[in-house]
């Protein structure tokens, strides 16, 4: 839950926007599209370090990885402090872009591993608890951070340094109770009176492990890097709109005056969606125990593609109402899709090395970071700049742009479906011929 | 070695707490501000 404040950082973009100007943004202060990057950095070392450390994670136990990931993540916060006082942009790159980066990524697999090994019953169940409290930093994050930025705020300063610092040792305190507290089973553990599936009785569920190196050689470790992706790159670049979009999609112009979404109730959007983000996490994950990983990405997959394409129809008849609930029914399945997918590995791949497997897979958030929002941003430019040459009023034209947006998006989640419809059980050919290595607590 | 003691019930239920304190609040705080959007 404290990593995932990264979630929140858009509540800085605006007062760091005006740190020299205070009141509005002067020459000198940094431009929005620099700071975004800050954000941007964090998610792509997120994956980066997952992806790079995440055997040394298995060696070495959820400890000692969430201790790093409590160091790296807090010491981002001090650094980037250091960038505020100092007006130093890369400053804040490097601090909770790189550093924050790597400690999110630790931070991510760790307990996802751990709570697997605990669960195995429950797998979906467990990755669904993990990965939920990621989704649900922001809800925390946000208001702490605007709290806390109107605590330190003065006549000369917007208080964010000190937010940083405040932040900082707020989250290593929590952070360090989960050092505390984290623990791994006995390799023989079991719940009582679980008696595990019987070889061969589930052949999308593995009886035998796969090791890291050997898994990202297999055609499933692939499907499932294509499904996360776009699974990612169609919510991302939504949640990164959000905003804007329903302002603009019901605006003053288009419902007349006063009956348009305003910036405060768009937040509220933003932040139901976080919501819903976190709560398909768990419900989903959860369901996929009882129905099995490859039917619920259907259900993600395919279903999200319908409502992906029902979101024109919400918006052309003005129905605030409708248009929020499907939106809240896609970030739930988007959210699901993070926590499903290393239950989904599990079934694939066995416990052995999850962790770090899971961590490998994770590059396909760092790049969805990337190709999300871009492809968002190039289709609607795009359908403006084509829609106001052909003569069409421009507020009309910017809703019309988030139509073709919503139609590449169910694209992106077509093609995920179409790779979990491929993805069969792993050949033993891959399987390690070892028994289970005990793992440091 | 894994440690293979049993935690007690009362560190249970302060790690539930731990967590779901600050969950609830921003639960509750995400509810009041999204209400707007159905006025």
């Amino acid at each position: 839950m404290c990593i995932g404040q990264v979630y929140a950082f858009s509540v800085f973009n605006i007062p760091l926007s005006k740190l020299v100007g205070i009141k509005e943004p002067v020459p000198g202060d940094w431009a929005l599209t620099e700071i975004v990057w800050i954000f941007n950095i964090a998610i792509i070392f997120l994956g980066l370090s997952a992806a790079l450390f995440g055997k040394w994670v298995e060696r070495n136990g959820p400890r000692k990885t969430m201790l790093v990931s409590a160091l790296c993540f807090c010491s981002g916060f001090a650094v980037s402090a250091l960038g505020i006082n100092q007006h130093s942009l890369w400053l804040l790159y490097l601090g909770y872009g790189v550093l924050g980066g790597i400690g999110l990524g630790l931070g991510y697999i760790s307990p996802v591993s751990t709570l697997l090994k605990w669960f195995p019953d429950r797998p979906g169940m467990a990755t669904g608890m993990a990965i939920m409290g990621f989704g649900g930093g922001a809800m925390i994050g946000s208001p702490l951070a605007v709290g806390l930025m109107k605590h330190y705020q003065s006549a000369t300063s917007l208080g964010i340094g000190e937010t940083f610092l405040a932040m900082g040792a707020i989250y290593f305190v929590i952070m360090l109770f989960g050092v505390l507290t984290a623990r791994v089973p006995a390799p023989d553990w079991k719940p009582a009176g679980w008696i595990p599936t019987a070889a061969g009785a589930n052949k999308m569920i593995a009886t035998a492990n796969v090791d890291t190196d050997t898994a990202i050689k297999t055609p499933q470790f692939w499907l499932l890097w294509v499904i996360l992706c776009v699974n990612v790159s169609a919510g991302i670049g939504i949640l990164s709109q959000a905003s804007p979009m329903i302002q603009e999609i019901f605006s003053d112009v288009r419902l007349g005056v006063g009956r348009g979404i305003t910036p405060e109730v768009a937040a509220g959007f933003v932040g139901l969606l976080s919501l819903f983000n976190l709560l398909g996490r768990f419900f989903w994950s959860s369901l996929s125990d009882r129905t099995g990983r490859k039917p619920i990405f259907m259900i993600y997959l395919g279903l999200g593609a319908v409502l992906y394409l029902l979101i024109p129809t919400a918006g052309h008849l003005a129905t605030t109402t409708l248009f929020v609930l499907l939106f809240c029914l896609i970030l739930s399945m988007y959210g699901a899709g993070f926590a499903t997918i290393p239950a989904y590995l599990r079934d694939m791949f066995g416990t052995l090395q999850v962790g770090a497997i899971h961590g490998r897979l994770l590059t396909a958030w760092s790049t969805a970071a990337i190709l999300g929002p871009s492809i968002v941003t190039y289709v609607r430019e795009y359908r403006i700049k084509t829609d106001v040459a052909a003569g069409i009023a421009e507020n009309v034209a910017k809703a019309n742009a988030y139509n073709t947006t919503m139609y590449v998006m169910a694209g992106l989640l077509l093609v995920g479906f179409v790779c979990n419809l491929l993805v069969k059980p792993v050949a033993a050919k891959y399987q390690v011929k070892e028994t289970a290595r005990p793992v440091a607590a | 070695m894994a440690n293979q003691s049993k935690t007690s019930p009362l560190q249970v239920a302060l790690a539930w707490i731990f967590v779901l304190i600050p969950l609830l609040w921003g639960v509750s705080q995400t509810f009041i501000k999204a209400l707007a959007l159905f006025k």
